[in-house]
């Protein structure tokens, strides 16, 4: 029976390798392409919200009192007096996105803001800037501004200070911040790209060899119906597992850029050998669950179309389940949890990322995923077995 | 004569769909494609099942092929029950219908290789029977081309090779000259007489009156899924041509003029 496996293993692998089209479009490709997409994004979105440094600001001010122009020169910036009468035009400008931002103090502005007491009502000066959201500049302009402004009315009345000093005071190691982050986002995304490496290459080989008719010819073989079906759990669940680990590395290596890289202080290498081992225990347990379940339902399908249409609405099903851990938050974790398969594996992930997992977790979750595994490929050789399902046109 | 291969009252009915009933204009949910079935096939012998389409001679086959499960009766082959011990049966014979496909990916090479290793042949008899096999039937010009870049006929041809991969002593096959050219065909047939030579036992299923009179020992002429009748040669023809005993034949049973 074990000969027999092995010989169904290696077929599986002379089918996939010696196609280097599939090889490419399931394993090279996600990785590949989760890396550039989402490196991109991320720098993508660094431009969209930082503004362009060497580019000087087109400010237009009106009655800018002398005290306040040592506080706002920090920004760099064109500073232009406006005339009452030039006011609607620069309006317009920024409205057509000549000009950056208007500013315009109330006469005496100072002497107001000082002489203003909270607990005697009324109307504090207003300082109006106009701007335009659309246009970087300005809108960087615009929060640069009033930075600076919510500075200066604080100093006016300090107090007391909040974090004034030079220290770090977030406590919060790398560790830590990349874990938290990590914890949130990877388990999702891990088993969707788990997910869909099982669906690139399960339905072909038992839909597939169903359809083209060459699944009767193995079955006229005196091999076992069980080695068929181990065969082809174990040899997709590897491929499945190759494509889901490029997916997982193009992840790996472009999340630093996609959420903000150095500045958030996230790092990959925060994680162990221990760490990425557990980890791949519990990819590889997931993959076989995951490649039997769409096996055992491609099965039934007449063809790899059918198949396809009946699998899909499973993937919206194992993302919700990719979503728990955001939506649960890390509360203490029953052991029954770690009972039901694919849940179990994102649980597991979860701990690993944020290193809160106990290592019975990940034995049990490993457990129950090699169970759940035998018992649908005896569902698999069931099928096999069953002339109706394996014949019926 | 030695006794191989004993089918015993096989009896196989499919559910119809609603859309096969309007197809063949019955009310009948079930459609019984054999029913009681017996026949008794010798060592060294030619036995062809001969009978129209639809028939039920396929479904006969694939029954003793152990591809479907007889509703009823069971046969042996070499002694092994195709209902208890299924693998034994799938061991000991050989079979090609139109309905086992190759996978187009592969070599010839390959995929004898492979199915050599799923019937358990060594490796040095594995290469003796390729070679034997692959010059017979002109395979080795195209052993290493993949089976969805060769023609129908090459493709029948490598099947056939196939399905000898365990050598083994019965031989099933399933109109084994349907779709090819008369070139092809000849080939099929001469090998066929050529197994029985080498003392094998080839059961055919054909409406090829020809065909049976080429090669078969023994004949049984199945109409509607029944054994109309099963006897040798000589004994089914009672001097006539096979085509004439036939369609009185199928008078009889089906008690209409063909």
């Amino acid at each position: 029976m074990k000969k027999d496996m092995l010989t169904i293993i290696r077929k599986e692998f002379a089918r996939f390798f010696g196609e280097k089209r599939m090889v490419f479009t399931t394993m090279l490709m996600p990785g590949l392409l989760i890396y550039l997409i989402y490196t991109l994004m991320g720098q993508g979105m660094m431009q969209v919200f930082t503004a362009d440094d060497s580019y000087a600001l087109k400010v237009y001010e009106r009655n800018l009192p002398e005290e306040l122009v040592p506080v706002l020169e920090e920004i760099s910036a064109d500073w232009t007096r406006a005339d009452e009468e030039d006011i609607e035009e620069i309006k317009s400008m920024i409205r057509d996105k000549e000009a950056d931002v208007l500013i315009v103090f109330p006469e005496n502005f100072v002497a107001e803001a000082e002489a203003y007491d909270v607990r005697q009502g009324g109307a504090a000066p207003n300082v109006e800037i106009y701007y335009n959201s659309t246009e970087p500049e300005s809108a960087h302009a615009m929060s640069a501004l009033s930075g600076l402004l919510n500075a200066y009315e604080d100093s006016m009345i300090n107090k007391f200070d909040i974090n004034a000093g030079e220290t770090e005071y977030n406590m919060a190691t790398e560790r830590d911040v990349t874990g938290q982050l990590f914890a949130m986002l990877l388990p999702m995304l891990l088993i969707t790209f788990m997910y869909s490496g099982c669906v690139a290459v399960a339905p072909e080989s038992i839909a597939g060899e169903k359809e083209r008719g060459t699944i009767a010819t193995l079955l006229v073989t005196p091999m076992k119906r069980s080695s068929l079906a181990l065969g082809k759990i174990i040899s997709l669940s590897c491929i499945a597992l190759l494509s889901g680990i490029s997916s997982f590395a193009g992840t790996l290596l472009s999340l630093p850029a996609l959420l903000g890289g150095e500045e958030t202080g996230m790092n990959a290498n925060v994680y162990g050998f221990v760490d990425y081992a557990l980890l791949l225990v519990i990819i590889l347990s997931t993959v076989l669950v995951l490649v039997a379940v769409i096996a055992v339902v491609s099965a039934f399908a007449k063809s790899i179309k059918e198949a396809g249409t009946a699998i899909s609405p499973l993937m919206i099903l194992v993302m919700l389940v990719g979503l728990a851990p955001m939506l649960a938050g890390d509360g203490e974790k029953s052991l029954g949890v770690f009972l039901i398969p694919v849940y179990n594996s994102v649980q597991c992930m979860h701990g690993i990322f944020s290193f809160t997992y106990e290592p019975l977790q990940v034995v049990v979750t490993m457990l129950v995923n090699l169970v759940c595994t035998g018992l649908l490929a005896g569902v698999l050789t069931k099928l096999f077995n069953s002339e109706r399902v394996m014949f019926t046109r | 004569m030695e006794e191989i291969l004993r089918a015993e009252g096989l009896k196989k009915s499919f559910k119809l769909s609603a859309r096969q009933r309007k197809i063949e204009k019955t009310g009948a949910k079930i459609k019984t494609a054999v029913d009681d079935l017996s026949f008794t096939a010798y060592r060294g012998e030619v036995f062809g099942l001969l009978g129209p389409n639809g028939a039920g001679k396929t479904t006969t086959l694939r029954m003793l092929a152990t591809l479907i499960r007889p509703d009823e009766g069971d046969a042996l082959v070499d002694g092994a029950s195709i209902l208890k011990e299924p693998e034994k049966v799938r061991a000991k014979i050989g079979f090609l219908t139109s309905e086992l496909k190759l996978e187009d990916f592969f070599t010839p090479n390959y995929l004898f290789d492979f199915f050599s290793e799923l019937h358990g042949v060594g490796a040095t008899e594995r290469k003796s029977r390729k070679e034997e096999l692959f010059s017979r039937f002109g395979i080795d010009t195209f052993a290493e081309m993949k089976v969805g870049n060769l023609s129908t006929g090459m493709k029948q041809k490598v099947s056939l090779a196939i399905s000898l991969v365990h050598n083994p002593d019965i031989i099933i096959f399933d109109e084994p000259t349907n779709g090819l050219d008369v070139l092809t065909a000849k080939v099929v047939t001469d090998f066929l007489l050529d197994l029985k030579r080498q003392e094998k036992t080839v059961i055919v299923s054909t409406h090829i009156f020809s065909l049976v009179e080429k090669i078969c020992d023994r004949v049984g002429i199945i109409i509607d899924g029944k054994m109309a009748l099963c006897d040798t040669l000589e004994a089914v023809r009672r001097g006539k041509s096979l085509e004439d005993r036939f369609f009185e034949l199928y008078e009889e049973k089906a008690g209409m003029p063909v």
